[in-house]
């Protein structure tokens, strides 16, 4: 009973903070079969949290990371803005972060094969948020796009 | 020195003196207020882990201690400052009945953290959590996440995220100067001695 009401208690606490990272997929992308094609994902952090880049300056921290279901397309390329190298009351060296919100550029080159019409592209983003005084688990969230194909 | 001049040496030497003790006053009310009073604590749920040698290790095992219990991670930046103090404070309480627990979150389990713990000189009990023992103590998710615990097993404060090295501290010491909930002025005198 005791260890319930304990749980209940720093739960509330720490479910306060619930999502901290959000994705924005465009409505819609269109593509060629053996074309590329290019996505613009708009990523928002909450304010005052950031993640680790996708090359984090410290082996033990856990970076930006897509991946993707690779049954239409192929990804080619991420494109990421410069990491803010950033100093935090916990870190005597700057940590590589992204903060607020920025875009991540991925390129993809849909499949000869893939076949013509609505498709989607799917994957997943894996990030680890922290603020000043703490960090929250890492994460991963399915991401998806709207893509028409044609010929 | 006259006495005319002796007396606004005498008179600010007093204005010290009082502000000096009133300070050590608020202080002390402050970690009584950081403490939970005797009659509010929960008693700290009971788990049982393998420390990295591969033995049972349980809450029960420190019953009659102070103890910090520290949940944290190898990903967690403000979990890292953090070591060096509860080491320092392992090393230093130790003999008189405290003990640091540190309980990993990582997924990834003893092979991340091995390697961490070492680079870390952590002298400390250490164990790898589950999901089963961070429901126990409130689903905890952000790191650090720290519990002190009285010398009877019960939660006596718990902080999520990072606090500053000497509220852990005072904190530590409050509980061990106290005796059944109240401060043990006999344990504080010996000591003065």
């Amino acid at each position: 009973m005791a260890a319930l009401a304990l749980a209940s208690a720093v739960a509330a606490q720490i479910s306060s903070y619930g999502s901290v990272l959000t994705v924005t997929a465009p409505a819609k992308v269109f593509g060629k079969r053996n074309r590329t094609v290019t996505v613009d994902l708009q990523i928002g952090l909450r304010d005052g949290f950031h993640v680790n880049s996708h090359k984090p300056n410290d082996p033990y921290l856990v970076p930006l990371k897509f991946t993707w279901d690779e049954t239409v397309a192929k990804p080619l390329e991420l494109l990421l803005p410069e990491p803010r190298l950033e100093r935090y009351p916990f870190s005597p060296q700057p940590v590589s972060v992204f903060t607020g919100d920025f875009k991540a550029r991925l390129k993809f080159r849909i499949l000869p094969g893939a076949p013509k019409g609505m498709a989607k592209l799917t994957g997943k983003l894996r990030y680890q948020a922290c603020n000043e005084k703490m960090c929250l688990p890492p994460r991963t969230i399915e991401v998806a796009v709207p893509l028409e194909i044609a010929n | 020195m006259s006495l005319l001049g002796l007396r606004p040496a005498l008179l600010v030497a007093g204005i010290i003196v009082a502000a000096l003790a009133a300070c050590s006053s608020v202080s002390e009310e402050r970690v009584r207020a950081a403490v939970k009073g005797e009659k509010e604590r929960k008693p700290a749920p009971e788990f049982a882990l393998k420390d990295a040698d591969g033995r049972a290790a349980s809450l029960r095992d420190y019953r009659g201690k102070v103890v910090l219990l520290n949940f944290w991670a190898t990903w967690c930046g403000p979990c890292k400052i953090e070591i060096p103090w509860f080491a320092e404070f392992e090393q230093k309480y130790k003999d008189r009945g405290f003990a640091v627990i540190g309980i990993s979150l990582d997924e990834e389990g003893w092979s991340v953290v091995k390697p961490y713990i070492t680079e870390m000189k952590v002298n400390y009990r250490m164990l790898v959590g589950n999901d089963s023992v961070s429901e126990l103590y409130g689903g905890v998710e952000s790191l650090p996440t720290t519990f002190v615990i009285d010398r009877q097993g019960k939660i006596a404060s718990a902080h999520v995220g990072l606090v500053s090295k000497s509220v852990y501290e005072n904190e530590i010491r409050h509980l061990l100067d106290s005796v059944g909930g109240r401060t043990g002025a006999g344990e504080r005198s010996r000591r003065a001695d």
